[in-house]
């Protein structure tokens, strides 16, 4: 099965992205151990990010075509997109303790993404609270396109908003000439866990797919 | 956009006969100002640095209460089906709601700050336009997003919930810019200082408005 | 009283393509979650004609009539409507069909003629203010004119819906209860109505009230638990015998919801 595949090569890819992570990155110099966290906190925005891209392909295709997998598309891809979220800002939050402090700052990229996050929790709350099919895709669609317009807009003002406090902190990789070992170990975990959230992807397509053949 | 013009005024008409929301609102700015003071403590200096952020805080509030019943002259009255089996393009429908919605917080936004001028013996004469381009821009976009939402939340439930739910995180931008551009124009900085500011605005207004025409009439389904 | 409506308020039906059959619904089917509210159910109508969906409360007539109105899409079916396709270009057969349902569009805080000036104006017809009035008078509102929706009874406020339904252009029409809270003669008024309708189109009349849904019907179709037990021509069986089966299949043991 293809799918099982794909989780099988997702479990490959985290544990050698792991391993990368805490035995082949180098030790970083100011921040310590504690900037491994990096392999976790990057690749799960990007991915959270390749996910809320598929809700708004989703969205548009329901809209456009009314065919209940577009939908299940956005719902499959939200839910994992959440998870991902909350991943970043947990991870985030983690390593900017020993840095500065605090378990939060409102530092611009941490709070973009938390921004994120409510936006799509809402999308999730506002389908719990649907239960014609029909009506609740349109609506999630319509939320879920806004909510990814609204994406840049959010950067944007996050980031002008912290610019008028503070200098920018770097929550990120190092600017380039990025290490090649930093390189590789950013890869190899983004690619694990972009494996990992089509896994996910592909199960909750599945799970939705006999929801609705239950309903029936 | 004929249609989106008799939808104004049909709403206009129903606000001046009823006066329902109007004055409940036109009160609740009286009473944002009160609990605004209560909370501060009695320190003047604190309300005034917090004056931007006061000001958009209530607009907020106010908004969350007037967008979120922008459809329910058309639930109470059973109206709601007739607008889904009108003809033609339903964005109509959106614009007219929406200009009922901006007419709406505009005397409530008047209204806020005349009652912050008179309790705190502030002056605006000076900044008046400048303040008056920057509310404009950020009701607008606040108006663009809560008009569409409480359209998708108007047939639910749980609307009164929800509505805010979806509505805050999706008001985070307009909100830190409208804010800073506000703050500008109070502390009386040239209008250029804000530009940054009011260019996210309107081009945050631009993307709204195009999302809430477009994807209108699938809001406005059964 | 409003055989045919002064000319100023007739209109010509619209373009739609020309097609006899006005509405055809094939194995429309609907569910809801888990309860199955329509089933398997088929029937035409063309123009000219009025159809009585009888059936008591609960058995699925305003789902049905929420169907053919395209405020609702089957969950499996089809529907033809003045020769569209309903379900895939319901924007496009909406122009045709015109509703008065439990709801009655009508906004409390406005006037008669305001409410049928926004009517007009949403559906896109002709608002002026003579073609409004002479509506009204066709439904004998014209007294009450400028006065708000809010004073009117359920009778008035149901003439006031079919005077917009007078401005319209449409073709078919569907009616949920319009019999409830009417006396003897609105109950009159409302059956010439639907006869004078009969020369723009047809209508679907859905009501539990049997005496007052055969008075108006050329067709009589029962609708009980989901499907539809009888389509028959109302002069084909005699009064009692339809009360009868009337009686047999939608009220009997078992069938009721």
């Amino acid at each position: 099965m293809p799918v099982r595949a794909l989780g099988w090569l997702a479990v490959l890819g985290l544990v050698a992205g792991i391993v990368a992570a805490f035995g082949y990155a180098p030790r970083e110099v100011v921040q310590g151990n504690v900037q491994r966290i990096m392999y976790l906190h990057v690749p799960a925005v990007l991915t959270a990010y390749l996910a809320f891209a598929l809700v708004f392909i989703g969205s548009v295709g329901y809209l456009l075509t009314r065919r209940a997998g577009w939908d299940r598309l956005a719902l499959a891809a939200a839910e994992p997109g959440v998870i991902f979220t909350g991943i970043t800002i947990a991870s985030g939050s983690i390593w900017g303790k020993p840095t500065w402090g605090t378990w939060w700052t409102w530092d611009a990229r941490l709070t973009s993404t938390a921004v994120l996050f409510l936006v799509y929790v809402g999308y999730l709350l506002l389908r719990g609270m649907i239960d014609e099919p029909d009506r609740r895709a349109r609506a999630a669609a319509v939320v879920g396109i806004l909510g990814t317009a609204n994406i840049p807009i959010v950067h944007f003002s996050v980031k002008w908003w912290r610019a008028l406090h503070q200098p920018a902190t770097i929550l990120g990789p190092e600017p380039s000439p990025i290490a090649a070992p930093i390189a590789l170990t950013l890869f190899v975990n983004w690619l694990a866990f972009t494996l990992l959230f089509l896994y996910l992807l592909a199960k909750r397509t599945e799970i939705a797919r006999l929801e609705e053949r239950h309903a029936e | 956009m004929r249609r989106a013009w008799i939808v104004v005024w049909k709403d206009v008409l129903s606000e001046r006969r009823s006066k329902e929301s109007l004055n409940a609102l036109v009160f609740f700015s009286l009473l944002l100002l009160f609990v605004f003071q209560f909370a501060l403590g009695p320190e003047r200096a604190k309300v005034e640095t917090a004056l931007p952020g006061l000001l958009w805080l209530g607009f907020l509030l106010a908004g969350l209460l007037a967008f979120g019943r922008t459809f329910l002259v058309e639930r109470e009255n059973d109206c709601w089906e007739g607008l889904i089996l009108a003809p033609g393009d339903k964005s109509a429908i959106y614009l007219g709601k929406l200009v009922g919605n901006v007419l709406l917080m505009a005397v409530v936004e008047a209204v806020l700050v005349l009652l912050f001028a008179l309790f705190f013996s502030l002056d605006f004469t000076s900044v008046l336009p400048g303040l008056v381009l920057v509310l404009a821009l950020g009701t607008l976009g606040l108006a663009a997003v809560g008009t569409l939402f409480g359209a998708i939340t108007a047939q639910l439930r749980a609307r009164e919930l929800l509505f805010p739910v979806l509505l805050l995180p999706a008001a985070v931008p307009v909100l830190l810019a409208s804010v800073s551009a506000t703050q500008t124009v109070l502390l009386g900085e040239p209008l250029a200082q804000a530009a940054p500011w009011l260019k996210l605005l309107g081009a945050a207004d631009l993307v709204y408005l195009v999302v809430g025409v477009l994807t209108f009439e699938f809001v406005l389904e059964a | 009283m409003i055989a045919t409506g002064p000319d100023a308020v007739r209109e010509q039906t619209p373009p739609l393509p020309a097609s006899d059959l006005v509405v055809e619904a094939t194995h429309l089917r609907k569910r809801f979650g888990l309860t199955c509210a329509l089933e398997e159910v088929s029937l035409s109508l063309e123009a000219g004609c009025g159809l009585t969906l009888l059936g008591p409360n609960g058995t699925g007539k305003t789902t049905l009539l929420r169907i053919l109105a395209t405020l609702l899409r089957p969950t499996s079916g089809s529907l033809r409507i003045a020769g569209l396709d309903a379900l895939k270009e319901p924007a496009a057969v909406r122009g045709a069909i015109d509703m008065v349902g439990h709801g009655t569009w009508i906004y409390e805080d406005l006037t008669a003629i305001e409410n049928l000036r926004f009517w007009s104006v949403m559906g896109g017809h002709d608002a002026a203010r003579a073609r409004l009035r002479a509506a009204l008078e066709s439904v004998e509102l014209d007294t009450v004119a400028e006065r708000r929706a809010r004073t009117f009874s359920a009778g008035m406020k149901r003439r006031l819906a079919l005077a917009r339904v007078l401005l319209g252009r449409g073709r078919l029409l569907l009616l949920d209860e319009p019999f409830t809270g009417l006396d003897r003669a609105g109950r009159k008024w409302l059956g010439e109505f639907l006869m004078s309708f009969k020369a723009r189109g047809a209508f679907v009349v859905a009501t539990h009230s049997f005496d007052a849904g055969l008075g108006v019907a050329d067709r009589v179709a029962i609708l009980a638990g989901g499907r539809l037990a009888l389509d028959r021509p109302a002069t084909e069986l005699g009064h009692d015998d339809l009360h009868r089966l009337y009686d047999d299949l939608a009220l009997g043991p078992g069938v009721a919801s």
